[in-house]
């Protein structure tokens, strides 16, 4: 797309405004490029930019064993890490036919859900950021959602010792079991999320500047969003009641009873409800797992170094998506009999929200393609891999 | 004689300003920290870091001056001092006691205003000169905003003057002595409620911040400028904002009157509530859009502002 003479005819069109905004901007939410062309403050065009902040993750994970990457993936969508390698170990476990433990899917759901909330939060109070700027009420939802995000981290940190990147899941169970207690503390930190996820909910849907923003900005119909291969909060703000925690459950999530929060106009406002309600149903999720908690082991293998390594047959391939805070988070592998994967693809959830804006951008102000923008809450580590 | 007076006199007051100014930047960050669950400073000069700043100025001050090689030299350097004059000259004509005021004049409050409006001359000339189109849409958009919400600003403003029936300052203060304009049934509180949204819009804080629009114009029309420069509009903005709360306090809350304390103290107590009002609206509300606010402006605060300015003269001139 790079300065095809499309482009350069339409900066030269007499009353437009070519404007970079990005790499460098407050609000890309990491490191991303939109070419506006503006009438005035009207959008006209947009040529969104990414590859930024490529990494290489999925030619790295052709020269690593299999035990070794996922701590690798959980770096990919640095918002919700666990979701990553969950994405991963199920496939490999497809791939190599090593079922986990009952207890290990359990905890596997508790450090996804935990780690949804966390995620939910930045992407309220970065949205918050995206409408009111740091010097203003925007950064005060942001602090105050960082401030309970960080108890959730806290938990994470006495369950596993890491705050962030846990390295939770291993191919065949998880790493880490709960310790005594550790139910006392969840609940405790349940009654205060549902708290204050309250007090937003009212201050916020009570607020006429919030509502006027958000309220039939960006509106995403069901067809276009079923088009670009949108999901997540986006689809479901649309209506379309698709989770893949519902719809092909993984990791026990069948054993769990929870709502799906949709949307009915998916504009703006709806992919806010739908990810503040989502909050709640993933504390409820939370407390089912600690309530049913089964006993036994958590892991059915042992990750090895050297002998023994796992080497699924050669030719074998495998998909496996999970739902994470973004959509739907799928991981390709295909094996050649190595202890290494022969090809892997990663099919994030972000990158196929972001198709998004070049469609629904066009007719708005600079401010709402801001709010547009926040409310995909697109992670650029999982657009660019 | 008067002339080294006046200058004696004013200065006191500059340095007086500029170092209030200095620390109200300090009270805001302590303040919005508060709000926020945080502490805000506290590690330079313990207790609550009360050498914050100072520190800031002093690194401002240390920064590179950086002109931009394509920007309007002349202008781009001229716009951080209109800005710090103008929001200054303001001052000159607000009394401080009840007796004392710098410049006396008898159409102070209309003077106030005009001088008031002159910033968005100041703000446009830094988003011109810049050459960036992050800056020159801020300063379009700061453009519209002032030159529309002058005509809010003013009409409410004029309720009070009507009610007292002058537009010196000192009337105004005097025919307060029975009851504060604030305490007017109706049509005080509307022109109160009016003029403070119409100068928050002036001075562009939030909500109405669309020039300075950190998340869409990253910061607006002082993007370019850095070090002192950039100093220069945030003291603008601050000595704007107490200007505007030392007015609302002598317009609307009766100024130096108040029993038991002297004037000059009442003043100080009344501006920083105000000022701290504003503070409070600031940290506790998003950014309306630039239609939005167009639309609020000439479809809700004009008409209304007019509907009060009717009523107002309709009281004064039957009472009378």
């Amino acid at each position: 797309m790079e300065g095809n003479v499309e482009e350069r005819v339409i900066e030269r069109d007499f009353g437009e405004l070519a404007l970079n905004m990005g790499p460098q901007h407050p609000s890309t939410h990491g490191v991303f490029r939109l070419k506006l062309h503006l009438r005035g403050e009207t959008v006209v065009s947009v040529v969104p930019d990414i590859g930024y902040l490529h990494r290489g993750v999925e030619k790295l994970s052709e020269t690593l064993d299999y035990d070794m990457l996922p701590p690798i993936y959980e770096r990919d969508d640095y918002l919700s890490p666990t979701a990553n390698s969950l994405a991963f170990v199920l496939a490999v476990e497809k791939l190599a036919d090593k079922e986990p433990t009952k207890r290990a899917n359990y905890l596997r759901v508790l450090t996804a859900e935990l780690q949804r909330v966390s995620s939910h939060l930045v992407a309220i109070g970065t949205f918050g950021l995206d409408l009111g700027g740091s010097m203003g009420g925007g950064a005060t939802l942001f602090l105050y959602c960082f401030r309970d995000r960080e108890k959730v981290l806290d938990l994470m940190e006495s369950l596993t010792g890491t705050r962030f990147h846990t390295n939770m899941n291993q191919i065949g169970g998880v790493r880490y079991d709960v310790y005594p207690n550790f139910d006392k503390d969840v609940l405790k930190l349940k009654d205060y999320l549902e708290k204050q996820v309250n007090e937003y909910r009212t201050v916020l849907e009570t607020n006429p500047i919030f509502l006027e923003r958000t309220r039939d900005v960006g509106i995403v119909t069901p067809e276009l969003a079923k088009e670009v291969g949108a999901s997540g909060p986006v689809l479901r703000a649309t209506g379309v009641s698709y989770d893949i925690r519902k719809n092909k459950p993984y990791s026990s999530y069948e054993d769990f009873d929870f709502n799906l929060p949709v949307g009915t106009r998916g504009d703006v406002f709806d992919r806010y409800l739908v990810r503040i309600m989502e909050i709640s149903e993933s504390l409820s999720i939370v407390t089912q797992v600690i309530e049913g908690l089964p006993e036994g082991p958590i892991n059915s293998r042992k990750p090895l170094k050297s002998a023994l390594l796992l080497k699924p047959p050669k030719g074998a391939e495998a998909y496996a998506a999970v739902e994470s805070p973004r959509g739907e988070l799928g991981m390709y592998v295909l094996s050649d009999g190595s202890s290494k994967p022969y090809r892997l693809k990663i099919r994030s959830p972000s990158f196929s929200n972001i198709a998004l804006i070049p469609e629904i951008l066009p007719g708005h102000l600079i401010a709402d393609a801001v709010a547009i923008l926040g409310s995909l809450d697109p992670v650029f580590g999982d657009v660019d891999r | 004689m008067i002339y080294i007076q006046g200058l004696v006199q004013s200065a006191i007051l500059l340095g007086a300003i500029l170092g209030i100014v200095a620390y109200l930047t300090w009270l805001e960050r302590k303040f919005s920290g508060r709000l926020q669950s945080r502490v805000g400073p506290y590690l330079v000069g313990r207790p609550h870091g009360w050498l914050q700043p100072i520190a800031d100025g002093l690194k401002l001050i240390s920064k590179e001056d950086i002109t931009p090689s394509r920007a309007d030299r002349l202008l781009f350097n001229l716009a951080p001092a209109w800005i710090v004059v103008v929001s200054l000259l303001g001052f000159a004509f607000l009394p401080l006691t009840a007796n004392w005021v710098l410049v006396n004049m008898d159409l102070g409050l209309l003077y106030f205003t005009a001088i008031g409006s002159l910033l968005v001359i100041g703000v446009f000339a830094a988003g011109w000169a810049s050459n960036n189109k992050y800056a020159l849409l801020s300063s379009l958009r700061s453009a519209a905003q002032i030159v529309a919400y002058e005509v809010p600003l003013l009409l409410s403003l004029l309720v009070p003057a009507i009610l007292a029936g002058s537009l010196d300052f000192k009337d105004i203060i005097e025919a307060q002595e029975s009851y504060w304009f604030i305490t007017f049934p109706v049509i005080g509180q509307i022109s109160f409620l009016i003029f403070l949204l119409a100068a928050l819009a002036e001075s562009n804080k939030m909500p109405f911040d669309l020039s300075e629009a950190e998340s869409e114009l990253i910061a607006g029309f002082n993007i370019e400028y850095s070090g002192m420069k950039f100093a220069y509009f945030y003291l603008g903005e601050y000595a704007h904002l107490m200007a505007v709360s030392l007015l609302v306090s002598i317009v609307f809350f009766g100024g130096p009157l108040g029993p038991l304390l002297p004037g000059g103290l009442w003043i100080a107590i009344k501006t920083l509530a105000v000022f701290l009002g504003i503070l409070w609206i600031r940290w506790s509300f998003l950014r309306i859009r630039i239609d939005q606010l167009m639309m609020l402006n000439w479809k809700i605060l004009t008409p209304i502002s007019f509907i009060n300015l009717l009523l107002a003269g309709l009281w004064v001139s039957l009472n009378l």
